[in-house]
């Protein structure tokens, strides 16, 4: 866009003229480059903070790059890799599952409600929706999830809260109902059931919006660590994020009693070492779809 | 007109039972849709429906060991007990007067980074400039207190690393509640411009390309053409966002307050919003009472801004596109 009105410029407008719109464009680059570093850079001093000598960094400080380079903050965590490992298997399990579950119940719902002439579209719509206008928050949830289903420190729990999401659900119905009606009167009339056209003309139409909510679905599963907080206090079920979290405040429980061991452990960097390990594939898997997401984004903001 | 109805008419055994046919039909697509909405369907009931009709605690002297039915109804003693303490009227304002603080100053930045991208939209590095700025949309909170706390950490955190070495004194930003509102809003405004600015861009993105061509013909500068063109035409989706924030400005991100402060109790002056309160006297403090009228409050008191909010979307829309909730 910008390029097309520059060659409009070129032609009606004079050489000082060029020169300022230069100058201006110089200065919004310039600023958007500090932005953009201001967001990676705490990415990096993490990252340099991992690779550092726990000694160093606790005499010089963190920095952009690592003081003194060493991997000892690695080597601790792969010498004892349980907890991190098990912490992995229970998030990548909860992720898939979860999702997967989210998928197929937000779909399930989804296409009915984008069929006109379901009967009950209206008022199914509103028993969904008028969910986000009024909640009832953290205690009638905790309660019922802790004294009545009786799911405290059950791998299940973890999936409950992504399940049904009415933003996605909104996405998908709106992703059905603009399939062209043509194809579902042609398999009405061909004798197909609802389930035959759901599964086999809906969904891979729909191929792009699954994905899209599949992914955020996915990321929101895996950064998930509030249920975690609420319902998990048994080690082997946590997950990685909620992991990281008790790192952080068993750490400093076990800094009060420094020689605990033989060997005094690297806390600051074996901490920031786990940081880099969990979030890691997850960064890595954000540059790879990151699209997908940008369209759930603007479809989400128009609906 | 007459002549087609005729013609109908004069067979109406195969009209009759056509529609009797696809009523038929339709009645049991009916039937297979209801049995897809049944799971999420379900789902919504038990924990939205059964959990908004959960604050009712509220007025129940709750032991669990009773459960919800046998516990004693003592009508407005939890509120009394809630509001007599000054934390809930500090959680109360602090969560108010930071979501302003978090709307406004969001609002100019992702509209200014937004029309910093628009300007620049066409160029190559504008995928860096997009991943980057959404990155940290996609870190979760944890994650983000680590790099606050690399930071601002009292001995070794980089900021106080940096005070030492200009001969300033190290600030123990943990246990100073004054610097946090600027703190956390940064953390908000870190973690938020991606999307916010997205958000906008799309909507500047969406503007008819002839009427820029035609102000820079005219001689309008870049300036012009934002104040001129770009905000009127994004305003309603300006207003519909501030209207939505506005909606939700009893509610806080429990992530950012939780523990990006670290629940630290120094900070809490500054920082304890509504969510945490709760969370606190549920789970730390096993007040099940303090906590569910404080639920109560924020939950009926939300309801009535989304209300509210949503009223005057649906009154300042344009007539040709509603763009409130229902």
């Amino acid at each position: 866009m910008s390029g097309y009105t520059q060659t409009h410029s070129r032609r009606y407008r004079g050489r000082s003229d060029r020169l300022m719109r230069w100058i201006g464009d110089s200065v919004i680059h310039l600023l958007l480059v500090i932005i953009a570093l201001a967001c990676l850079t705490p990415f990096l001093i993490i990252l340099s903070a991992s690779f550092s000598d726990e000694r160093a960094l606790a005499l010089k400080g963190y920095s952009l790059l690592p003081q003194q380079f060493s991997t000892t903050g690695y080597q601790f965590i792969l010498h004892k890799p349980a907890s991190i490992l098990q912490a992995y298997l229970v998030t990548t399990s909860v992720t898939v599952l979860g999702t997967l579950i989210a998928l197929t119940m937000m779909s399930l719902i989804a296409y009915p409600l984008s069929r006109k002439q379901f009967v009950l579209r209206r008022p199914m719509s509103l028993f969904a929706f008028f969910t986000t206008l009024f909640s009832g928050g953290l205690v009638p949830y905790y309660i019922l999830v802790t004294q009545y289903l009786h799911l405290k420190n059950t791998f299940f729990v973890l999936m409950i809260p992504q399940m049904v999401g009415v933003f996605q659900l909104l996405i998908l119905r709106t992703a059905f109902a603009q399939l062209p009606d043509e194809l579902f009167d042609a398999a009405r009339v061909d004798g197909a059931s609802e389930w035959r056209i759901f599964l086999h003309i809906a969904l891979p139409l729909s191929k792009p919006t699954l994905a899209t909510i599949g992914l955020m679905t996915a990321i929101a599963y895996w950064n998930n660590w509030t249920t975690a907080l609420y319902f998990i206090s048994e080690p082997k079920l946590y997950t990685l994020q909620y992991l990281l979290f008790q790192t952080m405040r068993s750490a400093e429980a076990m800094a009060l009693e420094p020689q605990i061991g033989q060997v005094p452990m690297p806390l600051e960097v074996t901490r920031m070492a786990m940081v880099v390990l969990a979030t890691g594939p997850a960064a890595l898997a954000f540059l790879y779809v990151q699209k997908y997401l940008v369209k759930g984004i603007t479809m989400g903001a128009f609906k | 007109m007459a002549a087609p109805q005729v013609s109908y008419a004069a067979r109406p055994s195969l009209l009759q039972r056509v529609s009797k046919a696809l009523k038929k039909d339709l009645f049991q697509r009916n039937v297979v849709w209801l049995i897809m909405t049944i799971p999420a369907a379900a789902w919504i009931f038990l924990f939205k429906y059964v959990t908004m009709g959960g604050i009712a605690i509220a007025f129940l002297d709750y032991k669990p060991r009773r459960g919800v039915f046998g516990s004693e109804f003592i009508g407005l003693k939890n509120f009394e007990f809630l509001f007599s303490t000054e934390v809930a009227w500090r959680a109360a304002r602090n969560t108010i007067l930071l979501n302003l603080l978090f709307i406004t100053v969001g609002l100019l930045f992702s509209l200014t980074v937004a029309w910093l991208l628009f300007n620049v939209y066409t160029s190559r590095v504008m995928r860096f400039y997009q991943t980057s700025l959404l990155l940290p949309n996609f870190i979760s909170w944890v994650i983000v207190s680590f790099f606050v706390f690399a930071l601002l950490k009292g001995d070794n955190g980089l900021v106080n690393t940096f005070l030492k070495n200009i001969g300033r004194q190290p600030i123990d930003w943990y246990s100073s509640p004054q610097y946090w509102p600027i703190i956390l809003l940064l953390a908000y405004l870190w973690q938020s411009v991606g999307w916010g600015s997205l958000i906008y861009l799309s909507g500047m993105l969406g503007i008819e390309p002839e009427i820029f061509e035609a102000a820079t013909m005219d001689g309008a500068s870049r300036f012009q053409q934002f104040s001129r063109i770009t905000l009127p035409l994004i305003l309603p989706l300006i207003i519909l966002n501030l209207l939505l924030a506005i909606g939700h400005i009893f509610n806080a991100d429990f992530g950012l307050f939780y523990q990006v402060p670290r629940d630290q109790g120094a900070l809490y002056p500054t920082t304890d919003v509504l969510d945490t309160f709760i969370y606190r006297a549920l789970i730390n403090l096993q007040n099940t009472g303090m906590a569910s009228a404080a639920q109560f409050y924020q939950s009926v008191v939300g309801f009535i801004l989304v209300m509210l909010s949503n009223w005057a979307v649906r009154r300042l829309s344009p007539r040709d596109q509603d763009l409130s909730l229902f």
